[in-house]
């Protein structure tokens, strides 16, 4: 004679059965989308697979210390990942919070000189949050970059 | 768990925390938004602007913790049939929505002056609008399947369902600044560490404290609504049988 599972137990292993497909399927889809799912891309993401010429892509990574240069609404600097660095060339108001060594995402295409030619810069700032007299002590024994 | 799940019993005990919970949460969000808002200092990237954080985070926090509350509710209803879980989702399901609509606004916000966007398409933000639309999806099946059961939560299935597929957006949330490149800055608090100054950080978390309060204060008293309206219904269609 089988023992029946009763109505509740039924249910229950039925629910964890359902939730461990969901999972799954979740999961299979995640690990598809990969990279697809990306905002930007880093420096040696495009210098290691180069997007074709003229088409708009998104390039982020921190502004390089000491490659900004202003001349009227034009602003020249380096986005870098600590490994490569990209020219940019933007025209425009840049946000705030674009500051030498922070992080920022860059919308637009490469010029055929190699340069990239900005539409958009956002400003990305990082997970930190202190004070500013915080900010100054730390600064002067060198741990904030 | 039966024990407290008993309706009548659970009345009892609603009826003392429903204002406990609600006037505590109040009290303790004033202190921490006033100490967020006017006795904290500002950040040294963006200013005062990073105040927005008092309220942004506790309402993140709780969009995403109310869905998950709201998702075991609905295995619990699915499983045990008990008639105070289907309550539980539907008295949660509001007010995580507008938790959620509050995240988004208030980081929209806060977006134009750091980011210089109000919105962009990036992992983090879409996948905040998403829970917006699971919680409004589930509204609008809940509100409908209940009509057709003539007004009760215990019978119906399909938002229930619905609750517990959208669960697994709530890694994907959670993970979307690890997994992939975004606009959104990565994780400031982690178990085992902050990145937030102490000085922010004790506002930002009395302020967690007292949204949570609030929230769940407000869960409870939607609860015990609904509870009373269940009671009103079933009395009046005794009397209307009685003098029929």
């Amino acid at each position: 004679m089988t023992r029946r599972l009763r109505p509740k137990h039924q249910r229950l292993v039925l629910l964890a059965a359902a939730l461990v497909a969901l999972g799954g399927a979740s999961a299979l889809a995640l690990t598809t989308l990969g990279d697809q799912a990306t905002y930007f891309y880093a420096p040696s993401d495009v210098l290691a697979h180069a997007p074709e010429a003229g088409r708009a892509i998104r390039l982020g990574g921190l502004v390089e210390r000491g490659s900004v240069e202003k001349a009227g609404t034009l602003t020249r600097f380096r986005v870098t990942d600590n490994a490569h660095e990209v020219a940019v060339a933007y025209t425009g108001i840049v946000p705030d919070l674009f500051r030498e060594g922070q992080g920022v995402i860059t919308e637009g295409r490469f010029a055929p000189g190699g340069v990239f030619v900005a539409d958009t810069v956002l400003a990305k700032h990082d997970e930190k949050y202190m004070p500013p007299e915080v900010a100054g002590s730390l600064h002067k024994v060198g741990r904030v970059g | 768990m039966h024990r407290f799940a008993n309706p009548t019993r659970f009345l009892r005990w609603a009826r003392v925390l429903t204002p406990a919970l609600t006037l505590a949460g109040l009290a303790t969000t004033a202190v921490g938004l006033w100490l967020g808002l006017f006795a904290s200092p500002p950040d040294y990237q963006q200013g005062e602007s990073v105040r927005i954080m008092y309220v942004h985070v506790p309402a993140a926090w709780l969009a995403s913790g109310g869905y998950f509350g709201m998702a075991v509710a609905s295995a619990v209803a699915l499983v045990w049939r008990h008639p105070l879980a289907a309550i539980a989702a539907r008295a949660i399901a509001p007010v995580g929505a507008l938790f959620t609509a509050i995240c988004l606004v208030t980081g929209s916000l806060w977006g134009k002056p750091t980011w210089g966007t109000y919105w962009v398409w990036d992992a983090r933000l879409t996948s905040m609008l998403v829970l917006l639309f699971l919680y409004l999806g589930y509204l609008g099946l809940a509100a409908a399947e209940d009509e057709r059961h003539g007004g009760d939560p215990a019978q119906g299935r399909a938002a229930a369902i619905l609750a517990l597929v959208g669960v697994v957006n709530l890694p994907i949330i959670k993970f979307s600044v690890e997994w992939w490149n975004t606009l959104h800055q990565g994780p400031s608090i982690t178990l085992t560490k902050s990145t937030i100054d102490p000085a922010m950080l004790r506002p930002l978390l009395i302020s967690l404290a007292g949204f949570t309060l609030v929230f769940a204060g407000v869960v409870l008293m939607r609860m015990r609504a609904a509870l009373a309206r269940t009671r009103t219904a079933a009395r009046g269609r005794r009397l209307a049988e009685a003098y029929a």
